[in-house]
């Protein structure tokens, strides 16, 4: 299979190589000019010296840095200690990213495994419907979120109609609204690419094990999960890299009383601090860590796969 | 021949310019002009009018300094943010006669100290910023800012605070009874304790639901503007507007020609028609505050004038614009910020 296309392929090479540069320019532009182009500003204003009430001064400073990690308390001049605050901060978002994730990948691979497990016909009609919210934007669907957690929405009033509870859970303004907001906000990225690892997924591998007297949880365990791995690991990627950015959700649903790193670089751009080149260092220190992340599982499946 | 060619030429330009002046770029607040307002402004002078809206002051400096400036004509700053934009050059000057309507300006707002001689803006519409309370949750005494920083304990954990710098730390200042932008730092640190303790009490920091919190019902107290406050008592919400002893928020949004104006005749023509009592009463009527205009009253809802968020009681204490402080003061007060929502 692999040598008979081989030749072909190499023809269409022939065919294309006068124009393979030519070909190929648009992805170098967009590469270039929307993703390298923004990474060097940022990177570059990260290492400026800031300008009272925004803006950059072109002069070499760390202070952005130093600000990041040192605390030099109120009024900048006790001796520095560990800053904890950004840390904090950053710790935070973590949190509330790996819950938001660990909450989809609950809800969402069985949901992928429903779908992918559907008749042929109807696994379209399925996952057109996980995607119909997603028809609407974002900040409608999280104020629309508020309203169903609210005191007097409805999830306490069916709770307490139920006597599940007595009184309002009270759930806005709290963390764990922000991890639900943030669930739900990302849940179709977890079960878009799930569905479509389960739906490759040769089924008889799973009867072979059964055949063998492997229980229900070891052919789950040991064949599916180890098959569809990759999957899974697209989906947690997916949620959990814009949940760790997102400001929507914080300000909405947690009352914007605690910075997450998303609102944290806001501020430093809309805000009265007006802080440019401590919101670059913000980002560039978020996006180091997330592609460490990234490498890491990349790794990973490069390991799983030889 | 050549003078044939020369004037198709300067007819070339006509129309290039022709076009420029056919449109106009307003960089406004959200939810702060009526529509029908400016598709008689459009009409009345065949220009195509184009609207962007911010959140903030704030958010309007950080846009006009990443590159905004060019693209807009007009914005709509408030006081302390007009004194900031002139001094990082973002403002142009109107010279003396280009206005034929700014002999309309009230006289108390003719000469502001954020902008002296009026040399850059018009008045758009001021009012205040203080807090209203529901009074189905609390019945007793409101006029004072002990209700934001240190709630009795009805009210305690139902307090929406606005999500800005200036109005929290202004309010919280004229609760302590402090100057605005103090440098002593005996102050600033109890500044930053108090708000410390106070946030325990507080549900959450939010502007733009500022009004809804109230009517929804998830807020028992909002730090809010004026007319928001009467938006939602017109809402249903049982709010009433407190004028606290300690003093409260005064604000001016004024309009704002700005630097290096695409159609700056255009802009002199909206700020023109924004001075004519009729035009601005129509925004009065809609944002439910007041314009800085003489002769406005006729043309003003009848409710709007007699509505209690409008006339402050005697016993209430002053109110007071938002200072801008200088950057050693300002580092501060983003840090005490910074502390507040860590």
């Amino acid at each position: 299979m692999a040598g008979g296309a081989a030749p072909g392929g190499s023809v269409q090479s022939e065919t294309y190589r006068e124009a393979r540069l030519w070909l190929l320019l648009p992805a170098w532009v967009t590469l270039g000019l929307l993703t390298l182009a923004p990474l060097m500003i940022m990177l570059v204003y990260s290492f400026l010296t800031k300008e009272f009430r925004g803006g950059v001064i072109w002069e070499f400073s760390l202070g952005a840095y130093d600000q990041f990690f040192f605390d030099r308390g109120l009024f900048g001049d006790d001796a520095p200690k560990i800053e904890w605050t950004y840390i904090g901060i950053f710790w935070r978002s973590i949190w509330q990213a790996g819950v938001a994730t660990i909450l989809s990948l609950l809800i969402g691979f069985p949901t992928a495994y429903f779908i992918a497990t559907r008749p042929q016909r109807q696994r379209a009609l399925w996952v057109f419907l996980v995607t119909i919210p997603y028809w609407v934007n974002l900040l409608i669907r999280t104020v629309s979120m508020k309203f169903l957690l609210r005191d007097e929405g409805p999830l306490n009033d069916g709770l307490m109609a139920l006597g599940v509870i007595s009184e309002p859970l009270g759930i806005v303004n709290t963390n764990l609204a922000v991890q639900l907001g943030l669930f739900y906000s990302y849940l179709p990225f977890m079960v878009l690419p799930i569905y479509a690892a389960v739906e490759r997924y040769n089924f008889a591998l799973s009867e072979a094990a059964a055949d063998l007297y492997a229980p229900r949880w070891t052919v789950l365990r040991r064949v599916l999960l180890p098959a569809v791995k990759p999957g899974i690991v697209a989906g947690c990627i997916l949620v959990f890299v814009p949940s760790l950015g997102s400001f929507l959700a914080p300000d909405l649903l947690g009352g914007a009383k605690n910075f997450m790193i998303g609102s944290l670089i806001e501020e430093q751009f809309k805000g009265n601090a007006g802080n440019w080149p401590f919101g670059a260092a913000a980002s560039m220190i978020l996006l180091s860590m997330v592609l460490i992340l990234l490498i890491f599982s990349a790794r990973q499946s490069q390991k799983g796969g030889a | 021949m050549k003078k044939l060619l020369s004037t198709a030429m300067a007819f070339g330009l006509l129309a290039g310019t022709a076009h420029a002046e056919g449109k106009l770029v307003i960089y406004h607040w959200f939810e702060y002009i009526p529509q029908e307002l400016l598709d008689t402004f459009s009409e009345k002078y065949d220009v195509e009018v184009v609207m962007d809206t911010y959140d903030s002051n704030e958010a309007l400096l950080a846009a006009l300094k990443a590159g905004g400036i060019g693209t807009y004509d007009v914005a709509v700053p408030g006081d302390y943010m007009v004194q900031i934009m002139g001094n990082e050059g973002l403002l142009d000057t109107i010279a003396e006669g280009e206005l034929a309507n700014k002999g309309n300006i009230a006289p108390e707002w003719a000469d502001p100290s954020f902008d002296p001689g009026r040399a850059s803006s018009i008045p758009y519409q001021w009012g205040s910023t203080s807090f209203a309370v529901n009074r189905d949750d609390y019945a007793g005494d409101i006029s004072t800012t002990d209700i934001l920083f240190n709630p009795p304990a009805e009210l305690a954990g139902k307090i929406n605070m606005l999500d800005s710098q200036g109005e929290v730390l202004a309010m919280a200042a004229l609760h302590m009874g402090i100057p605005q932008c103090s440098g002593d730092r005996a102050q600033l640190s109890a500044l930053n304790d108090m708000l410390q303790a106070a946030k325990a009490n507080w549900a959450s920091f939010n502007s733009d639901t500022a009004k809804e919190v109230l009517v929804s019902g998830d807020a028992a107290v909002g730090q809010i503007y004026d007319g928001f406050a009467a938006k939602a008592r017109a809402e249903g919400a049982n709010v009433e507007y407190a004028f606290p002893a300690q003093g409260y928020v005064v604000w001016m949004d004024n309009v704002v020609l700005l630097k290096d104006a695409p159609n700056r005749e255009n802009a002199l023509l909206f700020m023109d028609f924004l001075l004519e009592p009729e035009n601005i009463a129509a925004v009065s009527n809609y944002a439910r505050y007041n314009s800085g205009l003489t002769g406005v009253e006729a043309y003003l809802d009848p409710t709007l004038a007699t509505q209690p968020e409008s006339n402050p009681p005697a016993e209430a204490g002053a109110g007071v614009f938002i200072e801008v402080c200088d950057q050693a003061t300002q580092e501060v007060y983003d840090q005490i910020w910074t502390n507040l929502k860590k």
